[in-house]
């Protein structure tokens, strides 16, 4: 069991993965269910920057309709999109 | 209980379009205005509103808004209130032109006139030639608008209160909204928030159903606070269905893929919709193709293991014109089931996606309740605007781009009431500890710990309950014993508990709220379904087939706190035009 801290800044992930488009909803929950906690720290820290983006420009990249410039985006895109 | 208490001249509750709109306004006229978004503001289901806005701008055709107004009275099979279609259709231009100068980034055309595009519905000199209607902002109109709201509200200094969750109204004796109850979902800590006024612009309930397209969010908070209240829910049994959402998940598969040559087949490979609709086949109306579908599903011709879908084949178009026409279905399909319909066909069924009725107001976005001999009793001080309120413009059915028109339209008549009450109230009305407590009361059940039921078999259950006696394919016996289900589930409720009873990010706590939300709004529906005793707009009945403008042109109010259904008359007299008879409904 994780401690109390680590598992309230998981339910608050959680939370910011209710978006306004369900498309974002069930690829976020998927993500946070099955591949989120295998994240390495940094990774972990990228997914956080990654949710506060905006949800026309998230579902471009998650549904691959283009890619983000930004590397590091790219990259948990792509895990998002693998864990799917 | 002893919980802090903030005071504001207007309470909005939600930040999508029409709450934000609302209090933009409001701000800018220097009231003290307060709004409680349970997600952040920019992720309202405002965002997913990508068609675009109806105005008679006749940019592209000739058009103006009494054919507009026309084309919302017979799409909505006359069961919309003409004085609210007449207001909202006028209003429209003007509106489409202030958001433009708010910095809304519509499209052009050549001649630098908001660009317009055609829509399904839309009709010039009244039933005539197609028009070209809805104001567009690339596929992003609803993403553009609320993102401009918002930046101005930041501007006008609106106090937001993002990621909190409004539980429930508190009333006085007399049943007069004082304020709400809300939770700060991060901290879990309770606030009151009191105010002159209230607007409830919580938007839909799609939630209710298993196959949706509304985001997770849209679970009829509000919808379910207003039934508390002791105020009737108008119209629920019109809910407006897509024929094909990606089976199991809800995403739409647009009606360009059966419009380009796609089409339909059961677990024998047969294209069923030849037997139903043997000229037009797969291009049939919506609702035609979604209960030919539900058939299909109920007689055991579904496909998958659970024969619960049927197949959507886009494999005759070749790759070219997949990729060309539909490239967005190609990417969902890509991503959500690793699956590319080129030469895989896609597993539908009919999703739910918006809903007609609501909390029942006047063309001033005030809540209205039957009282005595009147239908139509002002609530002082309660607004309602959007998918949350049944103005009723949309009657039976919804016409597409006139969903973001609504909450604009709306949310700006109810602050121009509101500014005008708080003129002429200058005071708080009086509340008291009891109000509260009474509140409070529901909130602290979910408290209670030991061993019971989940949130999450429940909420499943209901969702599934709602599908089959509630969904496309409805007849007596079905709603009937769908009413019942929905009693059985909701009496479940008081053994939920929730295992994890910790305050911070609580996402449980919230869960089971938005559950009792989704319940009382379930029931207000199956119930008001289960009366109607004819098809009009998107409640299609299997064994009353026809509209029955003797007996059911009348909106419908299902109260909570006795389960009972009582009727009021459609408005059918318009402010300044002639009225629009019945006729038969044929595109």
């Amino acid at each position: 069991m994780d401690n109390p801290e680590r598992q309230s800044g998981l339910e608050r992930l959680r939370w910011q993965c209710r978006r306004g488009l369900l498309e974002l909803d069930l690829l976020f929950e998927a993500f946070i269910e099955n591949g989120y906690c295998n994240l390495s720290d940094i990774d972990k820290e990228n997914f956080s920057q990654l949710l506060e983006y905006q949800d026309q420009t998230l579902q471009e990249w998650l549904l691959g309709k283009s890619t983000p410039e930004n590397k590091a985006m790219a990259h948990m895109v792509k895990l998002i999109r693998d864990a799917t | 209980m002893n919980i802090p208490i903030r005071r504001f001249d207007t309470l909005i509750l939600g930040a999508g379009g029409g709450g934000l709109r609302a209090a933009l306004q409001l701000a800018r006229a220097d009231a003290h205005v307060a709004v409680v978004s349970k997600v952040f503001p920019t992720r309202s289901h405002t965002v997913a509103a990508q068609g675009g806005v109806n105005a008679a701008l006749a940019n592209v055709t000739p058009d103006n808004w009494h054919w507009h107004m026309y084309d919302t009275v017979k799409g909505g099979d006359y069961l919309g209130d003409q004085d609210a279609i007449e207001y909202m259709c006028r209003a429209a231009g003007h509106l489409v032109y202030e958001l433009e100068h708010a910095g809304v980034p519509f499209s052009r055309l050549d001649s630098g006139k908001i660009y317009q595009r055609p829509f399904g519905g839309q009709s010039r000199d009244f039933g005539g030639a197609q028009a070209t209607r809805t104001c567009a902002a690339a596929d992003r109109t609803g993403h553009a608008i609320l993102h401009t709201l918002y930046q101005q509200n930041i501007r006008a200094r609106t106090n937001f209160f993002d990621e909190y969750f409004a539980v429930d109204f508190i009333c006085d004796d007399e049943g007069t909204v004082l304020g709400a109850l809300t939770m700060d979902i991060a901290t879990g800590e309770l606030l009151v928030i009191e105010a002159k006024t209230i607007l409830i612009a919580t938007g839909g309930c799609g939630q209710l159903y298993r196959t949706t397209t509304n985001a997770h969010i849209n679970t009829g908070d509000g919808m379910g606070m207003a039934l508390r209240a002791g105020i009737p829910l108008q119209d629920m049994e019109f809910f407006q269905f897509h024929p094909t959402g990606v089976a199991g998940k809800g995403m739409l598969i647009t009606e360009g893929a059966r419009g380009e040559g796609g089409y339909l087949v059961n677990k024998d490979g047969e294209r069923f919709m030849e037997r139903y609709a043997p000229n037009v086949k797969d291009l049939a109306s919506r609702d035609v193709v979604s209960r030919a579908i539900s058939i299909e599903v109920r007689e055991g011709r579904g496909c998958g293991p659970n024969a619960d879908h049927v197949m959507l084949k886009l494999d005759n178009l070749g790759s070219d014109i997949v990729a060309k026409r539909l490239p967005g279905i190609r990417d969902t399909c890509k991503t959500f089931m690793h699956l590319d319909p080129v030469d895989t066909p896609i597993p539908v069924f009919p999703t739910a996606h918006y809903v007609m009725g609501g909390i029942p107001t006047d063309r001033q976005g005030r809540v209205v309740r039957p009282s005595g001999n009147a239908p139509e009793e002002v609530i002082p001080g309660l607004y309602a605007a959007g998918e949350c309120a049944c103005v009723s413009v949309h009657g039976a059915n919804r016409l597409g781009g006139n969903s973001l028109l609504d909450i604009l339209v709306f949310g700006r008549a109810a602050a121009n009431d509101i500014l005008g009450f708080l003129k002429n109230n200058r005071y708080h009305r009086p509340s008291n500890q009891d109000y509260i407590d009474k509140a409070y009361e529901r909130f602290a059940r979910w408290e209670k710990t030991g061993d019971g039921e989940s949130v999450h078999s429940i909420r499943s259950d209901l969702k599934k309950a709602m599908e089959d006696h509630c969904g496309v394919f409805r007849t007596e016996k079905i709603m009937r014993e769908g009413v019942e289900a929905i009693k059985v589930i909701r009496a479940r409720i008081p053994d939920v508990r929730l295992q994890d009873q910790s305050k911070v990010f609580n996402t449980a706590r919230v869960e089971a709220l938005e559950l009792e939300n989704l319940a009382d709004v379930a029931i207000a529906t199956m119930r008001s379904a289960e009366a109607r005793q004819e098809s009009r707009g998107a409640h299609s009945r299997i064994d009353y087939p026809d509209r029955d403008d003797v007996r059911w042109m009348k909106h419908s109010l299902y109260s909570l706190e006795d389960d009972s259904l009582d009727y009021k008359p459609v408005r059918t007299k318009p402010m300044s035009v002639e009225t629009f008879p019945p006729k038969k409904r044929v595109y």
